[in-house]
């Protein structure tokens, strides 16, 4: 497995949505080459005769009835946001101005 | 505006290749993953609840009448249920997804491996493969604002109202349709609405296209006939109506066609349709941002449907639209060729509905199939979204039978109830439209008309009973339409001592 | 300090049943000690909100109520601290994240519901590292809290709020969240105790997620008994969390009582011990080996040889499911909103920017390593692999859980160490965990007691106990013993040994 270089954050920084200065990238490229080397043997301690385990204790069918239950006032939703107009919540315009 | 080819030249040098993902709104109480109201139309974001918002700390719980729909469409698919299945995470950040990824499924999908026989307008049955049919959950609704045109483009913020968000999706995904050739956009139009009649039919879903209940992402890809590999598709997202599917795909087939044309390569993308120009421009290109990330959802567990399970829900399922329509077609008596012309027309429902409310079969398929459609061509949209009710239809018809409007009247007073005048009754009144019943004033005019035209009287006398049909039309301009024409007839033979 | 509130929970209870005190007294003795030891430059600062006017609102109708001989639970009137990464109506949820500054949450996690239920006082809300993404509570946006053994020295993480609080006397019980350790390894550099129960068995609803399938809820206590009585409040099902067992929480108070482990056979976990663990925290490890094996108990030797890759693995499954996670947090439904510094106002950069400054370093660095497990063409060789781990961990409990009723090792290799010295070495902070982990891996109950003081540091060391699934019962039925056997040999609870408070800030700043 190729090791984490400062590309590879950069672009993983675009994926998460998280801005990051070029001294951020430096620093986090050099610390993430660490953790990944330290993790990387996980990739060959099971053979593929194992099953991959997501829940730690097997359950299935846990299923709600189809019954309205409690819902937020259109202020309670809103209470928390950064931005709101006439009751909905407001953000920057979605695309680049061309 | 792309430069494209004409349908005719673009399908002799090539093979178009489709594949559709139609995404069927249910029609449950509560969302797909909370249990805040799924309804249309309310005042933004009050049904939602902290679920719904992606708030800190809370978890989904999964809908057990959204999972049962699920199973239902799969099995009217033809599919085959998967006997355990999970959920994943699809992850994109965009602002009316609340937790910045979308609870779907990938690897296991409820249904899987089925297909659908769609029916073409000369009664050609077409075999469309279902690759799988999973549920997942939809997002919120944008508004966007300033700018000119009220588009995405050029808009300076945008507004979010999440009540859609969480609402039950199942996306229906077909496997590659080879083979329609010319066809394709024919072929397109009729599978959407025969999943649409399929879903609406199962009562899983109010199937409306107008309110995005069906959506439909219509994938076009072209190839020199002959070969086997497919060519670069392009994904035109959002077709919200069946004629738009129609015209999508003729769209893309012939854009496609004058790209490979000029020698350059189609770009593998998504596009956006545009209803008024009757074309599509360019969306996202496929890139880096498509790495969805995709892992099982930690916090909800396997759907296991039992045998027990899927049979139960199986004995529930209705009568299938094929079946439907043989029975429809016996009970309407319809010829072939009218039965065909109304699913064509995506009109069986509308008649069956008009017939239920109390028109006889001939007047409901006489309206949706004349009038109605009529207009609703003139206005470019489907007939069903013109604003005419079974009950409007079924007044009309007992205005007719009673003799108070006659069929150009009616006419008149379908004018007057789409311009939101009220029923048919309503714009009789309001717009005085009573045909004129009182024969004294129907004899005055009759004798009028045949006192202007001797020769015909004469003619009519002599046993040339159709010369009739003169008189008659010298009457109704008199009485500007509003006699009744038979009655007219009736008087006019009497006058003249002529047996009809 | 008032001696009242150096009281167990269970001991508040007896005297609030008994009228010897009223709650609202005990609800302002311990508002009261808040005031005097948390803030300030050397303050422990286990609180990022005290709850004063709710807290003494609820002790006051829980008087009422027990003066018109309503009945009430055994816990009401005994208060309590949240860790800040459980949502609360009427206080502020922070996760320590600048991200969430002020934010108010509109609904109630379902622990917070039921201590409401329970009428228990909420004194406020503790201190963690942001998102709960360390071992030493340095990582909260809000500054560290202090151990009130030593002001200079982390109280573990990242409940160290919680744990601290508890071993100050601030608070008689609270609540934690463990998702590698995060409830029982501050209880061991603290000297308190901490559980974290069965996964599903405490809901999660309401628990700010870090990585779900590893997240759980539990108590926090200076005795194994509390921690029992707090557990049967907060545990049972819930139907807002689909990973909720159904199983009821009964029999834990219970077998803390009965505090029995004649004829329990307990195995030594050879892989949690030896190199890396300090001398100190062994040797008060095979003292308490030593008592349990006198009280009846048979200690026998078992491995588990894949606990060797549980750190590994939990450095790949947790960092993927925090970066889902945390993806919501983008500035626009709630929380925190930085508008880009330059360039074009689009949502993506609002969102970036949004990320960048209200994320601290820890949680950047594990959004990333998450996003890169889960990234297209890594997904196999990574989380999955990591899956796949967790199954031969689940498969070597079960084989040792066919020898042995439970298991024991040291709860953390060390004692508490000093406030910065692994900060910039996330590596070995990450090693702080490394007994604690396995646990969460395979989802079955653990409990972290204090084992003594180091020989060479004079700090708390800790044990931990793990069980079967589902047998969270027999954690508190050795804890117990064990507990009572220290106690005798220390002549008294181990928190009568830490140092004043008062004076230690004084000391401290005098150096
Ligand atoms: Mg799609
Ligand atoms: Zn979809």
């Amino acid at each position: 497995m190729a090791a984490i270089n400062r590309d590879d954050v950069a672009h993983l920084a675009q994926l998460a949505h998280i801005e990051m200065t070029d001294d951020e990238l430096d620093r986090m490229a050099g610390e993430l080459a660490v953790i990944v080397d330290s993790v990387k043997s996980i990739s060959e301690v099971a053979g593929n005769d194992v099953p991959a385990t997501s829940h730690p204790i097997p359950l299935s069918n846990v299923l709600r009835e189809d019954v309205v239950g409690h819902v937020l006032t259109a202020d309670q939703a809103l209470s928390g946001a950064p931005d709101a107009q006439n009751g909905r919540f407001r953000v920057p315009a979605i695309l680049e101005e061309d | 505006m792309d430069a494209t080819l004409s349908f005719d030249e673009a399908l002799e040098k090539y093979d178009p290749v489709l594949g559709f993902e139609v995404h069927v709104e249910l029609n449950t109480k509560t969302k797909m993953f909370s249990s805040a109201p799924n309804v249309f139309g309310d005042e933004p974001n009050t049904n939602v609840n902290e679920v719904d918002l992606g708030m800190p700390g809370v978890l989904p719980t999964v809908n057990k009448k959204a999972v049962e729909s699920s199973i239902k469409i799969g099995l009217a698919l033809n599919c085959k249920i998967a006997e355990s299945c999970t959920f994943a995470r699809k992850h994109y950040f965009y602002p009316d997804t609340p937790k910045n990824f979308q609870t779907s499924q990938y690897e296991d999908p409820i249904a899987y491996d089925g297909y659908l026989d769609v029916e073409l307008s000369d009664g050609t049955i077409f075999r469309v493969e279902i690759e799988r049919a999973h549920m997942e959950e939809d997002a919120g609704k944008l508004t966007h604002m300033g700018g000119a045109t009220g588009r995405i483009q050029g808009a300076d913020f945008s507004l979010v109202d999440y009540n859609r968000a969480g609402v039950p999706l199942v996306e229906i995904v077909t496997k590659p349709i080879e083979g329609a050739g010319a066809r394709a956009p024919e072929l397109a139009k009729a599978y959407v609405a025969a999943v649409r009649e399929i879903v609406k039919n199962l009562g899983v879903s109010d199937a409306r296209m107008e309110r995005g209940n069906v959506r439909c992402d219509a994938n076009v890809s072209l190839r020199p006939y002959g070969r086997e590999t497919f060519g670069t598709r392009s994904e035109t997202k959002n077709v919200n109506s069946l004629r738009a599917v129609e015209h999508a795909v003729n769209y893309e087939i012939r854009r496609h066609a004058a790209v490979l044309d000029s020698g350059a390569a189609i770009v593998q993308e998504t596009r956006h349709w545009h209803e008024d120009t009757r074309s599509t421009t360019s969306g996202r290109p496929k890139s880096d941002a498509d790495d969805y990330r995709y892992f099982p959802e930690p916090d909800l567990v396997p759907v296991v449907a039992t045998p027990e399970w899927v049979e139960s829900l199986r004995a529930e399922l209705p009568e299938p639209p094929a079946e439907r329509r043989k029975r429809l077609q016996k009970d309407w008596g319809y010829s072939d060729l009218e039965f065909r012309d109304v699913v064509n027309a995506g009109l069986m429902d509308e008649i069956g509905d008009t017939v239920a409310a109390g028109a006889s079969a001939a007047a409901a398929r006489k309206w949706w199939m004349g009038e109605i459609a009529r207009r609703a061509k003139l206005a470019d949209v489907d007939p069903a979204a013109l604003g005419v009710t079974p009950a409007v239809v079924v007044e009309l018809e007992s205005l007719i039978a009673s003799g108070k409007i006659n069929d150009k009247l009616a006419r008149e007073v379908l004018d007057g109830v789409l311009a939101g005048e009220g029923t048919p009754t309503e714009v009789v009144d309001k717009r005085g439209l009573a045909v004129v019943s009182d024969d004294g004033a129907l004899q005055a005019a009759i004798d009028q008309a045949l006192a202007t035209q001797p020769g015909v009287a004469e003619k009519i006398r002599g046993g040339k009973i159709q010369a009739v049909g003169a008189i008659v039309g010298g009457v109704m301009k008199v009485t500007k339409g509003q006699a009744d024409a038979g009655r007219v007839r009736e008087l006019i033979l009497k006058t003249l001592g002529v047996d009809g | 300090m008032t001696e009242l509130i150096k009281h167990s929970a269970a001991a508040l209870a007896a005297k609030l049943a008994a009228r010897e005190v009223s709650a609202v007294e005990l609800t302002q003795a311990h508002l009261d000690r808040i005031a005097a030891v948390d803030g300030g430059e050397r303050g422990i600062h286990a609180f990022l909100h005290v709850n004063t006017a709710e807290a003494l609102a609820v002790a006051a109708d829980v008087d009422e109520r027990r003066a018109r001989g309503e009945e009430l639970h055994e816990l009401a009137g005994v208060p309590i601290a949240v860790k800040d990464l459980i949502v609360t109506v009427g206080q502020p949820t922070t996760a320590g994240s600048k991200i969430l500054e002020g934010w108010h949450s509109p609904y109630d996690a379902t622990v917070v519901k039921k201590l409401r239920a329970a009428r228990m006082p909420i004194l406020g809300k503790t201190n963690l590292d942001e998102f709960a993404m360390g071992s030493s509570t340095e990582h909260s946006a809000y500054g560290p809290t202090r151990n009130p053994w030593d002001l200079d020295r982390i109280p573990g993480g990242s409940g160290g709020g919680s744990a601290a609080a508890v071993a100050s006397f601030e608070a008689p019980l609270a609540l934690g969240t463990d998702t590698g350790g995060s409830i029982r390894q501050p209880g061991a550099v603290t000297g308190t105790v901490g559980v974290k129960p069965t996964y599903g068995g405490v809901s999660r609803y309401g628990a700010i997620a870090m990585a779900s399938s590893l997240d759980q809820i539990g108590p926090v206590s200076r005795t194994v008994l509390d921690s029992a009585l707090l557990h049967e409040v907060i545990g049972g099902h819930d139907p807002f969390d689909s990973t909720s067992l159904t199983d009821p929480a009964t029999g834990l108070v219970a077998a803390a009582r009965l505090g029995n482990v004649k004829g329990m056979k307990i195995g030594v976990v050879k892989e949690l011990g030896g190199e890396g663990y300090q001398a100190g925290v062994e040797a008060r490890f095979a003292d308490s080996l030593e008592m349990l094996r006198s009280a009846g108990a048979e200690i026998v030797e078992v491995s588990c040889p894949n606990f060797d890759y549980a750190l590994g693995a939990y450095y790949l499954i947790m960092p993927s499911e925090a970066s889902s996670n945390l993806a919501k947090f983008d500035g626009v439904r709630y929380g925190l909103r930085v508008l880009p510094e330059d360039g074009p106002m689009t949502i993506e950069r609002v969102m970036g920017s949004t990320r960048a400054a209200g994320f601290g370093d820890e949680v950047k660095r594990r959004i990333i390593l998450g996003t890169y497990a889960l990234s297209a063409g890594y997904y196999d060789a990574y989380y999955g692999s990591a899956q796949k781990v967790r199954t031969l961990i689940q498969r070597d409990f079960d084989a040792a859980f066919a020898q042995v009723d439970v298991l024991i090792s040291p709860t953390a290799p060390t004692t508490a160490f000093k406030l910065g010295e692994k900060l910039d070495d996330p590596l070995a902070m990450y090693l702080n965990d490394v007994a604690t982990i396995p646990a969460n891996m395979a989802g079955v109950p653990g409990l972290s007691l204090p084992s003594g003081l180091a020989d060479e540091d004079g700090l708390p060391a800790g044990i931990q106990l793990l069980a079967p699934v589902r047998q969270d019962a027999r954690l508190y039925r050795v804890g117990a013993v064990l507990e009572t056997m220290l106690e005798q040999s220390w002549g008294g609870p181990i928190l009568a040994k830490a140092p004043a408070l008062a004076e230690l800030a004084k000391t401290t700043e005098a150096k």
